[in-house]
């Protein structure tokens, strides 16, 4: 479904951040995860379109779409939730529930959606998105929003980020509801043992380069086992 | 009326015809028509251009509009509205003037509006300013406003101006007794080599008495801007003023905010900011399948919304 082919990417000023990473993603729910600096947020955003790659291409479905900007990307299906939700003045939760899915919708369609985060809607659709939210309500309307879009791809960077374990519960479940209920593939970047225990499939980048993918149960057991954990590491700087 | 003044009428005061209630309608620099209500007297000033207003103590719910169209090239016409509302009283006041200049001459329009808001009543002000025309001539409003609020007050006023208008100078006095609260929040948009000037002076006397002076512009093409605010706190009382704009293209934002505390309890904070628009902002649009094009409108409606 996604495929990236020798894909690298280096920062203006040289600094080399993914080094020809090949994958081929085909399940429904992959987590990514790997120590901070390691690319993973790169790689996100090269998918979605923020970022050029250096060399390499990007497949959608048999299609390349390493050359299409952000908006034909998220035309063809990529949707990109953000790490930290971008604020708007004026724009309201319910303008943004509109835009990304497309059309005009009702406020109970859109409180739908809102519920479906676990937000009490009617407390939100005509909040503006802006400083007046908490970082936790912020990401649940980020993902509301990508919920809209049900789109056959959905990357999520990071959403554990910046929430308090209250919220941090309650984002498992939209992420067990949302596999059994969409279609599309799920590709999640995450820290969180949680989150990677529901995935199909985990990748491990370390250092610019894919250092593990396989099945959860593979991969799991040894990420959370600190030595096995370091053989990824280690292999990558061997 | 035409078709054209008929837009300008909608475009200015949300208006299909003339509207209900009291009202008191300009076109061409003439009085068009008006009309009064059990509790709103609208009375035709005779020593210059205008009309006096008068809402009677505790009158309630009712509106006012009192539109202005131009729709001949070249007029220029400076009217004195005045606003004497009673004690007690709640009411809706919709100003607004629309230019449609097609010829080569300028068309102007200057209202000098004054509001003598009596005890504990309550004022929505609305006034919108629009312009348009295929011709060379250029649309002017210069609006001056002044605002006196007796105790226990509330004025709110809205205005917008987002099209059309080549050239404004924008000047708003206001002073407020005790327990008096003012807000004013201002839209505006210039585009290709239009100016914008607005100037706020306001005079916390009162004690208790509090301000909000809220700007937010967008500054297009070679479109240039000046805020000019300034709000004196002469008693206990809190004060804010703050402009926010966004700068586009090769436009020019000046945001002078100015508070000035002459007594101990006086309470004032003023704020600014100029930037163009957040790259992050374009991109999260771009990630929900807008153009970059259709991203920058939508930030900007939000913005003026």
């Amino acid at each position: 479904m996604l495929e990236l082919r020798n894909v690298s990417y280096q920062t203006d000023d040289g600094k080399e951040i993914l080094r020809n990473v090949s994958l081929q993603i085909d399940d429904r729910f992959v987590a990514v995860t790997g120590p901070n600096g390691s690319g993973k947020s790169t790689l996100a955003k090269l998918i979605a379109g923020i970022y050029t790659p250096r060399a390499g291409q990007i497949l959608l479905d048999g299609e390349d779409i390493t050359g299409l900007s952000i908006t034909e990307r998220a035309k063809r299906g990529v949707s990109f939730a953000f790490q930290q939700p971008v604020r708007f003045k004026g724009i309201t939760v319910k303008d943004l529930i509109s835009i990304a899915s497309g059309k005009k919708i009702s406020v109970s369609e859109a409180c739908a959606y809102l519920s479906e985060v676990g937000l009490c809607a009617k407390n939100y659709i005509n909040r503006e998105m802006d400083g007046s939210l908490s970082g936790g309500e912020l990401k649940r309307i980020e993902i509301a929003m990508i919920n809209a879009r049900g789109t056959k791809l959905s990357v999520f960077d990071e959403p554990e980020a910046g929430i308090d374990l209250w919220s941090f519960n309650n984002l498992i479940q939209v992420f067990r509801s949302m596999y059994e209920r969409t279609r599309g593939t799920i590709l999640i970047i995450s820290h969180q043992e949680r989150i990677l225990d529901i995935a199909d499939k985990i990748i491990v980048i370390s250092g610019g380069e894919i250092a593990a993918y396989g099945s959860k149960n593979d991969i799991l057991p040894e990420l959370l086992n600190v030595q096995a954990g370091c053989r990824f590491t280690k292999e990558v700087k061997a | 009326m035409d078709a054209i003044q008929k837009r300008l009428l909608e475009q200015v005061a949300d208006l299909h015809e003339v509207p209900q209630g009291a009202y008191s309608l300009r076109v061409n620099g003439a009085l068009h028509g008006k009309n009064n209500s059990e509790n709103i007297t609208i009375e035709k000033k005779t020593d210059q251009p205008g009309i006096d207003i008068y809402i009677k103590p505790g009158t309630k719910n009712e509106s006012l509009h009192i539109p202005v169209i131009l729709s001949q090239t070249g007029i220029k016409e400076l009217v004195y509205n005045d606003f004497h509302i009673g004690d007690g009283a709640d009411v809706t006041i919709v100003a607004g003037c629309g230019i449609h200049n097609s010829g080569g001459g300028e068309s102007e329009h200057s209202g000098i509006h004054s509001f003598f808001v009596g005890k504990n009543a309550k004022v929505k002000y609305i006034e919108k300013h629009y312009g348009e025309g295929d011709g060379n001539g250029k649309n002017v409003m210069n609006p001056t406003t002044v605002v006196v609020q007796d105790e226990n007050s509330y004025v709110e006023m809205e205005t917008v101006q987002i099209k059309g208008v080549d050239s404004t100078k924008r000047k708003t006095t206001a002073k407020l007794a005790a327990g008096a609260t003012l807000v004013v929040r201002e839209k505006i948009m210039t585009h290709g080599e239009q100016l914008a000037h607005t100037d706020f002076e306001v005079d916390l006397d009162g004690e208790g008495c509090g301000a909000h002076v809220v700007s937010r512009s967008v500054a297009r093409d070679n479109s240039r801007q000046v805020f000019l605010s300034n709000v004196r706190g002469n008693n206990r009382c809190s004060g804010h003023t703050e402009c926010d704009a966004i700068i586009m293209d090769d436009a020019q934002v000046s945001a002078i905010p100015k508070i000035e505390a002459n007594h101990v309890e006086a309470g004032l904070i003023h704020e600014a900011a100029i930037g163009k628009i957040a790259g992050e902002q374009l991109i999260k649009l771009m990630t929900l399948g807008l153009t970059e094009k259709e991203a920058e409108e939508q930030i900007i409606n939000g913005f003026l919304k």
